[in-house]
């Protein structure tokens, strides 16, 4: 049973193999790509199911006992992560059906697809922190490619920043590490968790906090690190903007939120201080910098990193019910950003641009795609009962009980902003007429996609968004989960002793 | 050695520094990879640094006798070196394409992508 924890990260790593031996072969990497993401799903969710029931699995790769070897270590927090990184790499899989060209196909897009989710799964259930660096470059190498593949212009440029940045922060995080294994003597985050209280350089150990901090907010992208994201995101296609906005930034929020919760946790009122600074921040710069847009995917890539702010918050206020919230918040948004991105992908099919200004008229055609845009763009705003609002009902009761009301006005305001965003995109996409007029509303190109690429254009819409009316209208099990997951998060020692092997 | 070593990392951290902060896009890259060799120095140093003396143990004995030189941070660096070698080969390509492309290797003409339209 233990060894199926390992199954997230091989079964990737198969696929993309087996694809690779049909070279160009697009319609057998195709549904190689589907089927291998569906068993993905079908695995994660077995070892849900597992770690529900029994509690953390965790398996010592090779043989070799903890602390000298790699842990694989799936806790509720790793595994539900997993989970959603397969829902959102098959919701992928099928948009890239209908929206990806064949030339990207032919240059090994779907093995890439295969090989980035081989790095988050990995970046997600390892337990060991120079194993997590190479998961990270795994994941980053994929991206990097992902990004720049197709040589566009401004694809280019994004690149650059992104890949500029990303390196820098790797840079620290391996100088992180060093120093780390320097005072401590030991990488495996469970050993570290049980010895970092003993320790005596208190104050070094704040400092590299820090640099990990630094690290992974860069990856996070908080405030002020994230300014590769908003220069990068709208440039690939769209079925790649989506399951990076989804996913990425997410495993920076996942490595802060371990690492500030089960390891660096000797001085709180310094280094979440410090978080809670910056999720303030990071919120109102992402709202105030999407309000100044005009193009669909960069208002969305702004909201991202707004966002990312209320995940923060929910780790930097520290309780059990925060860090619940903050769970919560990924899970929720996770869905909805990906979501949100796969309508802008479609408009852009029908209308031919991203920019606001060249765009209108959608509802008067097509009234269910904007219910389609209507669900996920509510949730992301934080209207009842989408999902949204529980994520930031959650936060935001959490900020009230520790009576940090400053930071919960900044959260408040907000949500107010994200929703003024929202709107800003439903008058200018759905209610306006087409500045091109009635007479030619659709793009030429439009008319030439089949009937079974549209069909797998709507379908992962669909159900994302079927998944965030039922996470919205039946919070109770989520909720339950979350909080399940934080405490196992806050009391590290199950943890430690499931990793360990010490009863 | 210590001392050099020290002396040396905080050169390479230095120049690293100073290059990525240019505009030009093959300085940037030399400030990276300095970067990166830097970190790897730093791990070296601060995983203690033993003379002659290999981790064996020796024939008879059981246990390790210190002093020993700590082989994991050597393995850590082996690993990072690969790493990094195939992400530095990939950035190398990156911007070569990128200049090629864009037709300057100056980083304040690369603003397309965050101008407001």
């Amino acid at each position: 049973m233990n060894q199926l924890v390992i199954f997230p990260i091989i079964l990737p790593l198969v696929f993309a193999v087996i694809m690779l031996f049909f070279w160009k072969k697009i319609t057998v990497h195709r549904y190689i790509n589907l089927a291998g993401s569906f068993v993905s799903l079908v695995v994660s969710i077995i070892i849900l199911e597992a770690v529900i029931s029994d509690g953390i699995i965790s398996l010592q790769v090779g043989g070799w006992e903890a602390p000298f070897g790699i842990s694989i270590v799936a806790d509720l927090l790793s595994t539900v992560m997993v989970v959603i990184t397969a829902l959102i790499g098959f919701a992928t899989a099928l948009y890239s059906l209908g929206t990806m060209d064949e030339e990207r196909e032919k240059y090994l897009y779907y093995p890439l697809l295969q090989l980035l989710l081989m790095g988050i799964n990995g970046a997600f259930l390892t337990g060991d922190i120079f194993n997590l660096y190479v998961w990270f470059e795994v994941m980053l190498i994929s991206s990097f490619v992902l990004l720049a593949l197709g040589g566009r212009r401004e694809q280019l440029e994004g690149a650059i920043k992104y890949v500029t940045l990303n390196l820098l922060s790797s840079a620290i995080f391996l100088a992180a590490v060093g120093i780390l294994y320097g005072i401590a003597g030991t990488l495996n985050m469970a050993d570290l968790a049980r010895k970092i209280p003993f320790l005596e350089q208190k104050e070094l150990l704040t400092v590299v906090s820090i640099l990990f901090m630094v690290a992974f907010g860069v990856k996070a992208a908080i405030f002020p690190l994230f300014f590769w994201l908003p220069a990068s995101y709208h440039t690939p296609p769209v079925a790649v903007s989506a399951i990076f906005a989804g996913l990425l930034t997410k495993v920076g929020v996942y490595a802060l939120i371990r690492f500030f919760t089960t390891i660096f946790v000797h001085d709180t009122a310094f280094t979440h201080n410090l978080l809670l600074v910056s999720a303030a921040l990071t919120m109102l710069t992402g709202v105030l910098g999407a309000a100044a847009q005009n193009d669909f995917r960069k208002i969305l890539s702004f909201h991202i990193i707004s966002q990312i702010g209320y995940m923060i918050l929910g780790l930097a206020l520290y309780s059990p019910l925060a860090i619940a919230g903050a769970i919560f918040y990924v899970i929720h948004h996770i869905i909805v950003k990906t979501n949100l991105f796969f309508v802008s992908g479609v408009v852009k099919k029908l209308k031919g641009s991203y920019s606001l200004k060249d765009i209108g008229g959608v509802y008067k055609y097509y009234p269910l795609l904007g219910l389609l845009f209507l669900i996920p763009a509510l949730s992301l705003a934080g209207i009842p009962p989408l999902s949204g609002f529980w994520a930031k009902f959650v936060v935001i009761k959490a900020g009230l009980e520790i009576q940090e009301y400053f930071v919960v006005g900044i959260a408040l305001l907000v949500g107010l902003l994200t929703l003024f965003s929202m709107t800003k995109i439903w008058n200018e996409v759905f209610w306006k007429d087409d500045p091109k007029g009635s007479e030619n509303h659709l793009d030429e190109s439009y008319k030439l996609i089949s009937n079974y690429k549209k069909y797998m254009m709507i379908t992962p819409i669909v159900f994302l968004a079927l998944i965030t009316i039922v996470i919205g209208l039946y919070a109770e099990p989520f909720f339950n989960f979350a909080n399940d997951a934080a405490n196992q998060l806050i009391d590290s020692s199950n943890y430690i002793n499931s990793v360990l092997g010490m009863k | 050695m210590n001392f050099l070593l020290a002396l040396i990392i905080g050169l390479l951290y230095g120049a690293g520094t100073y290059l990525i902060l240019r505009r030009s896009l093959a300085k940037v890259l030399f400030g990276l990879i300095f970067l990166g060799h830097a970190a790897n120095l730093l791990i070296f140093t601060i995983g203690r640094l033993t003379k002659g003396a290999p981790p064996f143990i020796p024939e008879g004995a059981e246990t390790l006798v210190e002093p020993y030189a700590d082989p994991l941070p050597q393995a850590l660096i082996l690993t990072a070196i690969v790493i990094g070698f195939g992400v530095q080969a990939f950035a190398i390509v990156l911007f070569k394409r990128t200049y090629q492309t864009v037709g300057t290797d100056d980083l304040d003409k690369m603003k397309s992508t965050d101008e407001l339209k």
